[in-house]
């Protein structure tokens, strides 16, 4: 099980050394998520409509193993932009992926840009 | 380094425990533990849940880790043989020897078993640990196998012994109650009390019999019968006695304690026994003369033990003890305080009875009429808190006492705000925490709410019979700081549902942005979203297809999420009414995609397993055969659970199922505040059990009996009755008005029942607003039930017919692949997703 965390590790934007054209800005729901698929990897990625921001994180709850966050619910908690788990509300920031409502391991996040119609996501591998 | 011995782990020597290592002085001190039974120490008081949900686990006191964080030794199943006072050591069951500075013994009580010839049977149980009710639970499996009709007697009809009572019944067996005394609960109940306690038991199953004498119990090896006299029997396949308890003081008696006559280990104010060195708390000690067997005055002698030992020599114990008790037995309430009992001579009582409410309230008062010495309330205690602070605080009372317990007239009831009570008052008495000590954190800022209060000063965590009063002090007291109390919805909204409810209407806004930015903060959340899309749709009939992405998850994609991040299909089936041609496609559709196929408990058809890309396949095939969208994921109407009723069934008094399928067909995709269930049954058999859903139907001689606000779920509830006899036509009056009535009105997330239960005015105001239309908003509520109605659409049938809405369903963006973390395991003939660990 241990397996699927280990794919998974915060990438700063200095340590990027890919850029993944992952898929066109119009694929992403108004604030709301989807699932982009990079090699082996899943990766969860939130379009903030409300604030013009992109963030993206492992798809994977640290919670139960699950490939779901990104068919969680986005929003704020006091202005950190988070996301809720679907299966059962545990709550991560898209900022530094820690947990904000219990004491899980943080998630992974990773960087987003948008060029022209696309968005692309920063690898470090 | 001093050492401490304390023998016995229950709740009054894990309390000593408690209030020990919370001292400064614990530093200085060693303490060991020992237990007799296997785990660490449990909440007897509310031993009863165990047969709930038969978890030790949520009983404890503490998890065992707790011991070794606070540096103490716990040792388990080890019984404490011999106390050698010369030496201070102790000797256990295997032999080891401790030696100790201080011994603290809180070896508590075991029932007392009287010497009836017989009592060794089989099937014969006391009723005080986890593994007695281990016991009773498997015996009283085997007893109803072999006879469903099997009978348990419980022997004893105090508290204790009407808890039993209870039990015995949850477990489905027919309960007696036999009782030696002419009464019921004898040291707490006077004789008219116990007669009006007696009918309310009686009229919910238990059978009391009074002034028995048991002679001997029945039965080879097995108890088959009780004999009191010569042919007076009771046949029984079990039995719970419950005659009182007897303190556990062996270890006294060998080391040459001073005990007292009738047993028990002789404390003075101290908690010292008449060994300076050794102390007893809980109920192994007598004091004044008295064995007391509640845990408040154990908590107490815990403390004054701790405070001895630690040299604070001036804390004792209060010569006076209060014995007062609330319980709620079986959903009847029953409450004494101070003196229950009173000659004329000491003074007054006013009584207040109705047998037919199963009510008796008696309260007594001084010669002058001054103050309250004391009461028993049986079948409403909601009086009883104040009450029992008017007496412990002898507190004035008002010139008529009669106003203390009549029922509270218009305007009526300002006497008794919990504000005026003392700073002193006792409000939880299992944790000594008083008036002054809530509004004190209040007031420091400690606290911020009830949560906080309760975290700070523990009061409510002991027996819990003290927190609507706690919740009443919190909150007059944020209320007198000007701090508001409110219902908010989140940190984004400081606003009500209510208020957002008729914002939305009034201001007709159509999507979630228009909302925040014009009466909110920030980006919204998981709480604020999901309740704005809910309110939109009851307001506009909005299917969950129009914003998705504000929708609860399971809205968003029409489905019910499961354990693996697959999802359920469950397609409406009005009435659980379904054709032979229905039922094959389902089997088929099943078949193709490999679903696991289960029987819901809503008497429909639950399809397990889809990945979201499978949903619009399934559900295109769904629609093709007829079928639409079953809500199963919204907080919607569900199902309309029907009997068979006169269609078919011998006893049918109307048509059951038509009557049913026409509710579930008006009501289907309207968006609630919760889910909303119904069901209609065709006589008062009641096979579809209506009374169990938030609305229900009944077929009487004459129309229907319409029900509600009942409820299933963690807590049950049975729906009340809103209109007698009526026709098809007014029960959907009523039900419009009433459904809409409660969408504006209730809490985000708040069932029928629980709104209803909160609904101030009860279920008479309900209906002069339902039924006589004190509010004038009748035709208003009907008119918007009727737009919903008609503006109905299916969301499945819209989201496969438009390819845009389609692009949901797919687990990646960028690829046509499946999740590939994804893995089914065989279960019986099907699959299920592989267990969590
Ligand atoms: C499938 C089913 C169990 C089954 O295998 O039979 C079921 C399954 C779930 N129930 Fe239920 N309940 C099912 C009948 C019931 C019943 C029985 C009934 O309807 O007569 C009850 C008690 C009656 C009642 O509601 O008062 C019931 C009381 C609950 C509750 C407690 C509600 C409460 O008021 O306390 C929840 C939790 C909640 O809704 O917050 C719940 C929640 C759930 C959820 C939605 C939990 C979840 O979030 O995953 C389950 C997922 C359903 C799914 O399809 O994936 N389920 N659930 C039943 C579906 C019925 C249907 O055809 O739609
Ligand atoms: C079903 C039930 C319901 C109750 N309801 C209420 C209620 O509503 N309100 C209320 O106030 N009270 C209630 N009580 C009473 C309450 O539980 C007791 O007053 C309380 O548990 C007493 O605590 P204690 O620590 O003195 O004794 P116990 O909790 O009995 O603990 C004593 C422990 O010491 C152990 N022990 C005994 N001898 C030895 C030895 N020699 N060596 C090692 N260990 C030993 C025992 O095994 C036991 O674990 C109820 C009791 C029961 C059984
Ligand atoms: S009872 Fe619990 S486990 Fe069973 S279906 Fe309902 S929510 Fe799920
Ligand atoms: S799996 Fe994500 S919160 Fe449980």
């Amino acid at each position: 099980m241990e397996l699927v965390l280990d794919k998974y590790a915060t990438t700063k934007v200095e340590d990027v050394k890919v850029w993944f054209k992952a898929a066109s800005v119009n694929d992403f729901p108004q604030d709301g998520g989807a699932c982009v698929k990079y090699k082996d990897k899943q990766i969860a990625v939130f379009n903030f409509a409300k604030m013009d921001k992109w963030y993206a994180c492992q798809n994977v709850c640290p919670h139960k193993m699950e490939m779901v966050l990104s068919r969680g619910m986005i929003g704020d908690d006091k202005g950190i932009p988070k996301v809720a788990c679907p299966l059962h509300k545990k709550t991560f920031s898209l900022e530094n992926g820690e947990n904000l409502n219990g004491d899980m391991d943080a998630i992974a996040t990773y960087p987003v840009k948008i060029e022209g119609e696309n968005v692309y996501i920063g690898f470090s591998e | 380094m001093k050492q401490i011995i304390v023998v016995g782990n229950g709740m009054v020597g894990y309390k000593f425990c408690e209030k020990f290592v919370a001292t400064q002085e614990s530093k200085d001190f060693k303490i060991t533990v020992f237990g007799e039974e296997p785990r660490p120490a449990y909440d007897r008081v509310h031993l009863s849940e165990f047969f709930e949900n038969q978890d030790a686990e949520a009983l404890e006191m503490a998890p065992s880790t707790w011991y070794e964080e606070n540096g103490i030794e716990l040792v388990t199943s080890e019984r404490v043989v011999d106390i050698s006072r010369g030496k201070k050591t102790i000797t256990t069951v295997s032999d080891r020897v401790f030696s100790y500075d201080y011994l603290v013994l809180a070896t508590g009580s075991a029932p007392f078993v009287p010497p009836i010839r017989g009592v060794e049977k089989k099937g014969v149980f006391v009723y005080r640990t986890i593994e007695d009710l281990e016991g009773m639970l498997a015996y009283a499996a085997k007893i109803k196998a072999e006879n469903p009709n099997a009978r348990a007697a419980v022997l004893g009809g105090g508290l204790l012994g009407l808890e039993a009572g209870k039990a015995v019944k949850d477990m489905g067996l027919e309960p007696h109650i036999v009782e030696f005394a002419n009464k019921l609960m004898p040291r707490q109940l006077d004789l008219r009390s116990s007669q009006v306690l007696q009918l309310k038991l009686e009229s919910i199953g238990l059978n009391i019999h009074l002034s028995k004498a048991t002679n001997q119990i029945l039965g080879d090896d097995r108890i088959t019968g009780m004999e009191f006299g010569e042919d007076d029997v009771l046949d029984v396949d079990m039995l719970v006695i419950s005659a009182g308890i007897r303190p556990r003081d062996e270890l006294g008696k060998t080391c040459g304690l001073e005990m007292g006559v009738r047993g028990g280990i002789v404390v003075d104010n101290k908690m010292q026994t008449s060994d300076p060195n050794i102390y007893a708390i809980g109920e192994i000690a007598l004091y004044n003369q008295m064995i007391y067997g509640l845990v408040a005055p154990g908590y107490d002698m815990a403390e004054v033990a701790v405070n001895q030992i630690i040299g604070n020599t001036e804390k004792l114990m209060p010569a006076d003890i209060d014995m007062s008790t609330k319980l709620k037995l079986i959903g009847v309430d029953v409450a004494s305080f101070g003196e229950p009992f009173m000659p004329p001579s000491k003074g007054h009582s006013i009584i207040f009875e109705n047998k037919t409410q199963y009510l008796y309230k008696r309260i007594n008062v001084s010669l002058d009429g001054k103050s309250l010495l004391g009461g028993v309330l049986v079948g409403d205690a909601s009086d009883y808190s104040m009450l029992h602070q008017i007496y412990l605080n002898g507190m004035a009372i008002p010139e008529d006492p009669a106003q203390l317990i009549l029922p509270a007239t218009e305007g009526g009831g300002a006497f008794g705000d919990v504000m005026d009570l003392p700073d002193e008052a006792q409000i939880c008495s299992c944790e000594s925490v008083t008036k002054g000590q809530i509004c004190g954190v209040i007031e420091s800022g400690e606290a911020k709410d009830l949560g906080d209060v309760v975290s700070c000063t523990k009061a409510g965590t002991g027996c819990g019979g003290c927190k609507p009063m706690v919740k009443d002090l919190t909150d007059a007291t944020l209320k007198s700081l000007g701090i508001e109390v409110k219902d908010t919805i989140c940190e984004h909204f400081e606003l009500g549902r209510q208020e957002l409810y008729d914002i939305i209407k009034i201001k007709g806004y159509r999507t979630f942005n228009e909302v925040i930015d014009n009466h909110g903060t920030g980006c919204g959340c998981e709480l604020c979203k999901p309740l704005v899309a809910s309110l939109m749709a009851s307001i506009h009939a909005d299917t969950a297809n129009k914003e998705y992405a504000i929708q609860d998850s399971n809205d968003r994609f029409l489905a019910n999420i499961q354990r693996n991040g697959t999802y359920s299909v469950v397609p409406r089936v009005p009435g659980g009414e379904i054709t032979p041609d229905k039922l094959i496609a389902l089997g088929q559709i099943a078949k193709k995609y490999d679903l696991y196929t289960k029987v819901t408990g809503g008497v429909r058809i639950d399809l397990f397993g889809a990945t979201l890309k499978q949903l619009p396949l399934i559900w295109k095939e769904l629609i093709s055969h007829g079928f639409e969208s079953g809500h199963a994921y919204g907080k919607s109407l569900r199902t309309v659970k029907t009997c068979v009723g006169s269609t078919w069934c011998r006893y049918g008094m109307d048509e059951s199922v038509s009557f049913g399928i026409e509710l579930e067909n008006r009501y289907r995709g309207i968006r609630a505040p919760h889910k909303i269930k119904g069901g209609v049954s065709g006589c008062i058999r009641e096979c579809a059990e209506a009374r169990g859903k938030d609305f229900g139907l009944i077929a009487v001689d004459g129309g229907w009996n319409l029900y509600v606000g009942g409820n299933g779920g963690a807590t049950p509830r049975h729906a009340e009755l809103l209109a007698e006899q009526i026709d098809n036509e007014t029960v959907i009056k009523y039900l419009d008005r009433y459904l809409m009535f409660y969408m504006r009105t209730a809490k985000p997330l708040q069932r029928t029942a629980a709104w209803q239960e909160r609904l101030e005015g009860g279920m008479d105001y309900l209906k002069e607003v339902i039924i006589d239309d004190k509010l004038g908003i009748a035709s208003d509520l009907e008119n918007e039930m009727e737009t919903l109605v008609n503006k109905f659409e299916c969301e499945w049938t819209q989201a496969v017919n438009d390819p845009e809405m389609m692009k949901r369903f797919n687990h990646f963006v960028n690829s046509e692949d499946e999740d590939d973390n994804l893995v089914f395991v065989p279960m019986r003939e099907q699959k299920m997703p592989e267990p969590w660990n």
